[in-house]
């Protein structure tokens, strides 16, 4: 697996997937995307580095441990269930603002902190298991 | 395209019911990964086709104009493509640790937790 | 009665249960001296119960409760009337001295907080079981006394015959006690009666009841089992594995006595019929009986006295079922003595036992000088046993004979059965009072002297008790006795009897049951060797039964088990597919719902039935794959096959998963598997591959009719509209599968996603357990805790 053009080639393709991934998390409620997919796609990435270029320089690139990143996945997507409460709406309903930032109106809304959440929650989960594995490969 | 949709999950269930039935793990594990398509597909098909017209709403717009697929499925089914492969690799896991501790993949001779001749329980008090 | 009142009720029904709360603190502060502290709370209920007499001998009932499970009925209520309020005087008083000779008795046992927890629970149960009105409390209450009495017998559970008795004590009284749930539950359907109050309100709604015979069966099955009726009652002798004050409180005085107060609070409801007047003296005589004859074959002084509850119960149960008024009178007259001196003569044994040191009655003589007061107490007792003046025991038997004696044949048999009975009772009384304390003192394993006033402060209460009601028979009957005949009868039934005898029939069958008693006294070590004799000829008895039926359960079971649960998993697989793909099927056929023959699509297009076709050659693939990479890349391509599905059906987000995720699986499984160096392919005899064959090709065929069924009906569209209409406007999101995702059904996702991670961190935990490289000859060790080794 690991020639050279793959290993060559693997660090850049990794960051354009994670690239990639951000804009499908982002634009998913709108178009099709999504924290699912999105996560999948950046989980990807990390388990096509792992093979290329062993699992050390990914678990330094990525710096915190992809299950902590599943932990503080789940911790967000709750937390932005929780806040409407303090609004005097039930658990989990939408609130939207629209702060117009360098002149552009950006819609940002606790659904798009929950869809981050499930991002970082998938991609922390799926990450952890294609490292793990890989990394019994190398032993 | 119903029908062609059925036998088509048909077939799915019986391949995955056929490899579960086998006796060593990486077929079980393969049998369980049909499984997950087969439920999916099936669940897909009972909400009926519509061709090509994603469940988006077109920009400018509150609602669909024209018949757009059915967003429900799609919804259950997203969720449960990501559930079943993170289970999918922990049978997948729980196989290889198997494998490494029973020094087998052969299901009949994991008796650790069943052993063939268990004897009979005492019958004091 | 008021809200107040009502919840005063309540405390006192709670009190033991909170008392025995707080058991095993105070005997970690005070010893055994926190039996004096406890007993406060028995003595309470004893005192509350005490106020109501005069409400309740002036005829009145109390009746109190509280909702429990409005929706079918069920209530925590209670019913007070002289029969339950005599019991509750029995309970609480015989439960304030037992408590307080608990703490004598077990002095110094590192256990004795559990113990009184236990006895205290007990009597909570018993409390609650005598007052509760509700059908469904009743059971409750009934089913707590069979579980504290398995856990009192079974206190000293280091020993086999401690286990032994306790679970036959359970599995007998608890599996009458199924019986009973089943009678009351037949006549709360049948009658739509559900609680006692209105049962003895209604009359004769029950005995002109179609089901009259079934529910009396039923009802019988939890009285005979509880109050150790022949040939149920070996239960009985065994229970007296118990520490002594459990044999004296609940196996004489008040659990067994649950049966009795069952049949007697039933007696107005169920009695009067031929069935009730044949089945429970025909019963209750033999019980009579055997349970004397058995008792004069022993020499423990514990077993002896628990031969005789047998056939007291029986006495008990005769009487009841004779059902005329001076029946009932005996009964309560009876019972009443019965509960003071089998207590005091229990609590005697005890006493006994655990200051010389051994049960045996042919190994104790002349005690009298070392133990003069639990000698007092001891013979006070047992003349009121034998039913001699001026003791409570004379007054019962005296309404016994009144009762019994009348010239038909059916009469006549019970009154002989009634004197022999007398006659044994008044044998083993004197055997247990007399044998050990008269004579030359012996040498006991431990130097006999008086016991501290913890243990004989009880016994000589009980038999003061049994003198005063006696001499004091008018109060006595006033209070106790005419309510609670009353309550059994059903109207009003005055007792009058005392202690001046008037000359007549039962006066004369009194003076010859003495004088049968006094000779079979003289006699009784033959009399011994003759029953023991008969014993042996018989060779087997129920006792022994109970343990063939046991053994057989458990190799009943474990063959069922062997036979359902082989421990092969493609076995349980197998079994399961079979079962849905026949839960689907089935219904179908049975009922004709097939669904129609399809008409081939028409607006079919090529490259979709190409998919469709690739899919099936993957599958193909998979099956018949030789090596493992193979089947690896072709179950990539059936999935790959769905995500185009997906992709022409306006499904692009499944349509991506499933792209990535296949991809994923394809990778994880290449990485894990390549590395198994195993036989690549999947080896299958001929016959197992047709039976697999035959299962799954049923299970797909389920399937595809299933989904063609479900696709030629209407589809409720309802959820659907409401999320394509207000997708946009509320929740700002064009894609409408995302928006009920993180939106409409975003809970969901929340419990998903951490379902996601905790499938994660279970694999992460599986794969950091180092391998220890077991082989096969291991596999019988235990498996050790795998801590120290954990981290990768």
């Amino acid at each position: 697996m690991r020639t050279l053009i793959f290993r060559t080639v693997a660090p850049y393709l990794s960051t354009l997937m994670i690239v990639f991934s951000i804009f499908v998390l982002l634009r998913g409620h709108n178009e099709p995307g999504g924290g699912f997919i999105g996560g999948l796609i950046a989980a990807s990435a990390l388990a096509i580095y792992g093979i290329a270029s062993g699992v050390a320089p990914v678990r330094r690139a990525i710096y915190f441990h992809p299950m902590n990143i599943a932990a503080f996945g789940v911790v967000l997507g709750a937390v932005a269930g929780v806040v409407s409460i303090f609004v005097g709406v039930p658990f989990m309903t939408g609130l939207w603002i629209y702060p117009v930032i360098f002149g552009v109106e950006v819609p940002l809304s606790t659904v798009l902190f929950f869809d981050i959440g499930v991002y970082f929650a998938v991609v922390g989960t799926i990450g952890s298991i294609a490292l793990a594995l890989e990394e019994r490969d190398e032993i | 395209m119903e029908p062609v949709l059925a036998i088509f999950v048909g077939l799915l269930f019986t391949t995955a019911i056929y490899l579960m039935t086998s006796r060593h793990t990486i077929r079980i594990l393969m049998g369980v990964a049909v499984l997950g398509n087969g439920v999916n597909l099936l669940i897909f098909t009972s909400g009926r086709l519509t061709r090509d017209v994603p469940p988006i709403i077109p920009a400018g717009l509150d609602a669909p104009l024209i018949p757009i697929a059915n967003p429900l499925p799609q919804a259950l089914i997203l969720t449960a493509i990501v559930i079943s492969f993170s289970f999918f690799a922990f049978l997948l896991v729980l196989g290889f640790r198997a494998y490494q501790e029973l020094a087998t993949d052969d299901s009949r001779d994991m008796r650790l937790a069943e052993p063939a001749d268990d004897p009979l329980p005492p019958l004091g008090y | 009665m008021g809200a107040e009142a009502a919840g005063t009720t309540l405390a006192m029904m709670l009190l033991p249960f909170i008392a025995a709360l707080f058991a095993p603190f105070l005997v970690r502060q005070l010893k055994q001296n926190a039996a004096w502290v406890l007993a406060a709370a028995p003595a309470a209920i004893f005192i509350y119960m005490l106020a109501h007499l005069d409400a309740v001998s002036a005829g009145g009932t109390i009746t109190g409760g509280f909702a429990w499970i409005p929706s079918i009925g069920v209530d925590f209520s209670w019913y007070i009337d002289g029969l339950s309020l005599t019991f509750a005087l029995l309970i609480s008083g015989i439960g304030t001295l037992i408590v307080i000779y608990a703490g004598g008795y077990l002095k110094g046992h590192p256990q004795l907080g559990r113990f009184l927890s236990f006895i205290l629970l007990f009597m909570g149960a018993m409390l609650g079981l005598v007052l509760a009105d509700n059908f469904l409390t009743l059971f409750v209450y009934w089913e707590l006394t069979s579980i504290t009495s398995f856990l009192l017998i079974g206190f000293d559970h280091t020993r086999e015959a401690s286990r032994r008795a306790a679970l036959q004590a359970l599995i007998v009284t608890g599996g009458g006690g199924l019986l009973l749930l089943a009678g009351l539950l037949l006549v709360w359907n049948v009658t739509g009666i559900g609680s006692m109050s209105e049962l003895l309100a209604a009359g004769d709604v029950m005995r002109d009841s179609p089901y009259y015979l079934a529910a009396l069966i039923l009802v019988l099955g939890g009285a005979f089992t509880k109050s150790a009726q022949f040939p149920l009652h070996f239960w009985l002798p065994n229970a007296m594995e118990a520490p002594t004050p459990v044999s004296a409180y609940l196996h004489s005085a008040t659990m067994v006595k649950a049966g009795v107060y069952l049949l007697m609070r039933l007696n107005p409801a169920f009695g009067d019929t031929v069935a009730w007047e044949t089945i429970l003296p025909v019963f209750g005589g033999t019980t009579l009986i055997v349970g004397t004859l058995l008792a004069v074959r022993q020499t423990d002084l514990k077993l002896m006295l628990a031969y005789t509850t047998v056939s007291s119960l029986g006495l008990l149960v005769m009487l009841t079922g004779f059902g005329s008024e001076h029946a009932i009178e005996a009964a309560v007259l009876y019972l009443v003595a019965h509960s003071l001196f089998k207590g005091c003569l229990f609590m005697v044994a005890g006493t006994i036992d655990h200051e010389a040191g051994t049960r045996d009655v042919t190994r104790l003589r002349g005690l009298r000088a070392a133990m003069p007061i639990t000698f007092a107490a001891a013979l006070a007792a047992a003349v009121s046993m034998a039913g001699l003046p001026p003791f409570f025991g004379f007054l019962a038997k005296e309404e016994i004979y009144y009762a019994l004696w009348a010239t038909s044949p059916w009469a006549l048999t019970f009154t002989l059965v009634a004197i022999v009975g007398n006659a044994l009772m008044l044998v083993i009384g004197f055997a247990v009072a007399l044998k050990p304390f008269l004579g030359s003192p012996v040498q006991t394993p431990k130097h006999a002297h008086e016991g501290p006033v913890m243990l004989w402060l009880g016994p000589v209460v009980l038999a003061s008790a049994g003198l005063l009601a006696a001499l004091l028979s008018g109060f006595f009957h006033a209070g106790i006795s005419t309510p609670m005949a009353s309550a059994v009868a059903g109207e009003a039934t005055p007792v009058s009897i005392s202690l001046i005898p008037s000359i007549g029939m039962p006066l004369f069958l009194s003076i010859l049951t003495v004088a049968v008693g006094i000779g079979a006294y003289l006699a009784v070590d033959q009399l011994r060797g003759a029953i023991a004799k008969v014993l042996a000829a018989i060779g087997w008895g129920p006792d022994r039964g109970f343990d063939q039926f046991m053994r057989g359960l458990v190799r009943f079971s474990f063959r069922a088990t062997a036979l359902l649960q082989p421990g092969r998993l493609d076995f349980y697989v197998k079994v399961t597919f079979a079962f849905i793909a026949l839960a689907l099927l089935l219904p179908m056929v049975m009922f004709d719902e097939l669904p129609q023959w399809p008409a081939w699509p028409s607006d079919i297009r090529f490259h979709e039935l190409a998919i469709i076709g690739i899919g099936i050659l993957g599958l193909f693939a998979v099956i018949v794959a030789k090596d493992r990479l193979t089947a690896i890349v072709s179950l990539g391509i059936q999935g790959f096959a769905v995500a185009l599905i997906f992709m022409l059906f306006g499904a692009p987000d499944l349509s991506f998963t499933q792209f990535m995720v296949e991809t994923l699986s394809v990778v994880i499984l290449a990485l894990v598997m390549t590395r198994l160096r195993l036989n690549a392919s999947d080896y299958r005899p001929t016959g197992e591959r047709i039976v697999s064959g035959a299962i799954a090709i049923a299970g797909g065929l389920a399937f595809t009719l299933y989904l063609l069924k479900v696709t030629q009906g209407t589809l409720d569209m309802r959820l659907t509209e409401f999320f394509n209409e207000f997708s946009r406007p509320i929740a700002h999101g064009a894609n409408i599968v995302n928006v009920i995702l993180v939106d409409f059904r975003g809970t969901d996702t929340l419990g998903e996603i951490a379902v996601v991670t905790v499938a994660g961190l279970a694999i992460l935990a599986l794969l950091r357990v180092r391998t220890r490289h077991r082989t096969r000859s291991v596999v019988d060790a235990p498996i050790a805790p795998r801590t120290a080794e954990g981290e990768a």
